[in-house]
C-alpha cells in the first residue's frame, strides 16, 4: 500500500523535529570551542610573527604589500620614522629593500612631493606584519585571473 | 709666640715619628689603605646600579620608563640590561672618565635643567648624540660587552639582519650604534641625523 500524503507529512514533520536535536547533541566546531555566548574563553597565545624577509604575492593589484619582517618597537612619529631609515628613497642602495611606492609621494591632489607625504606617515594603516598561523576559516578569494581563467574554461577555450 | 694648629700639623707629618713604630705605622697605613680603598669602590659601585638612577625622577619618569618596553627590559628569556650596562664603561679607566663626566648630571639635576618631560624632550638630541658619539668612538663596547660578533650565529638571524652583520658590521665598516639608535629608549627629533632624513 502506497503512504497517502498524510502520512508522508507525518514523517517530514518528525525528521524536521529531531534534526536540531541530534545537531545540537553534536556541539558545532565553532571559533568560540565551545565557551558559551555570554562568556570570554581564555587568550590563545600571541604567535610569532613571520619574519622571512621574503615578499608575498598580492591578490590584486592595488593590495598594499604585507610586511614580511617583525617591526617590534619601530618608532614611527613625529621624531622619528624607523621604516623610512630602509624604504626611503635614498636609503634602498643600502637597504635592498623596497623602496615606498610612487603614489607615497603625491598628496590628495595628486602633486609629488620631494618625499613621503604626511598622508602616508603611518605605515600601519595599510601595511601590516603577518602571524604564523593556520587560517582558522579558509579563504576561498579568487583573484581576477582565476576569475578569467574560469569563464575561459567554462566557454571552453 | 705659641705655633699655629695648622704649623703644627705640618711639622707632625714632616717628623720623623717619634712614638710609633715603623712596623705599626706602615701596618696601620696598609689597613687604612685597604678600608679606605674598598670604601671608595663601594660607594662607586653604589652610584653604578638601576636604583641608584632611577633615584632621581629625570631617570625613573624619562629614559627608564620608555625601557621598560623594550627587549633589553622584558623579553623571553628574562636576561636584561640595566643602565649602567650600556651606560657606564666597564673597564676601571674608562669608568673613572665616565664618572667624572657624570658629575655635571648631578649639577643638572640640582638646577633643574631636564626636570620635566617638556624640558627633557627639548634637550633630548643633544643628549642622544652624546651617547651616540661615544658609542661610535669606542665601537660600541657597552653593545659588544653581551653582543660578541665572534658568537653570532647568522643562520639564527633573520635574512636581513644577516646580510648587514656580515658586511657592514663584519668589514668594520659600521658599528651597533650606526643603525641600532633608539632601541632602549625613544627617539629624539631625529631630522639631520644621518640615514634618517
Amino acid at each position: 500500500m502506497r503512504p497517502g500524503p498524510a502520512a508522508l507529512c507525518g514523517w517530514l514533520a518528525l525528521v524536521l523535529l529531531t534534526l536540531p536535536v541530534s545537531v545540537a547533541g553534536q556541539p558545532l566546531a565553532t571559533l568560540r570551542h565551545g565557551v558559551p555566548l555570554d562568556e570570554e574563553g581564555p587568550a590563545p597565545p600571541i604567535p610569532p610573527v613571520e619574519n622571512t624577509d621574503r615578499k608575498r604575492e598580492r591578490s590584486y593589484p592595488m593590495q598594499a604589500p604585507t610586511i614580511p619582517h617583525k617591526i617590534d618597537n619601530y618608532q614611527v612619529d613625529r621624531y622619528g620614522h624607523k621604516c623610512m631609515t630602509c624604504h626611503a628613497r635614498g636609503r634602498v642602495e643600502a637597504s635592498q629593500a623596497p623602496m615606498i611606492s610612487v603614489t607615497h609621494f603625491m598628496d590628495r591632489d595628486g602633486n609629488f612631493l620631494a618625499t613621503l607625504s604626511p598622508r602616508r606617515y603611518f605605515c600601519n594603516q595599510c601595511h601590516v606584519p603577518q602571524h604564523e598561523v593556520s587560517l582558522p576559516v579558509q579563504n576561498r578569494f579568487q583573484d581576477a585571473e582565476q576569475l578569467i581563467r574560469r569563464r575561459l574554461d567554462a566557454q571552453g577555450r | 709666640m705659641k705655633p699655629s694648629w695648622l704649623a703644627r700639623c705640618w711639622r707632625a707629618m714632616t717628623s720623623p715619628s717619634r712614638h710609633f713604630s715603623l712596623g705599626f705605622l706602615t701596618l696601620g697605613g696598609f689597613v687604612a689603605g685597604i678600608v679606605f680603598w674598598g670604601g671608595f669602590n663601594t660607594a662607586v659601585e653604589a652610584t653604578n646600579t638601576e636604583k641608584f638612577c632611577i633615584g632621581c625622577h629625570e631617570m625613573r619618569d624619562n629614559v627608564f620608563e620608555e625601557l621598560r618596553a623594550t627587549i633589553h627590559y622584558n623579553n623571553r628569556s628574562g636576561v636584561r640590561a640595566t643602565c649602567p650596562d650600556c651606560h657606564v664603561p666597564h673597564e676601571w679607566v674608562a669608568k673613572m672618565g665616565r664618572k667624572m663626566q657624570a658629575s655635571k648630571e648631578v649639577w643638572g639635576h640640582l638646577f633643574g635643567t631636564i626636570d620635566t618631560r617638556e624640558k627633557f624632550l627639548d634637550k633630548r638630541l643633544e643628549l642622544a648624540a652624546h651617547e651616540w658619539a661615544r658609542l661610535k668612538a669606542n665601537d660600541s663596547l657597552e653593545c659588544r660587552n653581551c653582543h660578541g660578533f665572534q658568537f653570532m650565529d647568522y643562520t639564527r638571524q633573520s635574512p636581513r639582519a644577516r646580510h648587514s652583520h656580515s658586511t657592514a658590521l663584519a668589514s668594520g665598516a659600521a658599528t651597533c650604534i650606526d643603525c641600532h639608535k633608539g632601541i632602549a629608549h625613544q627617539l629624539p627629533d631625529m631630522r639631520g641625523v644621518a640615514g634618517w632624513e
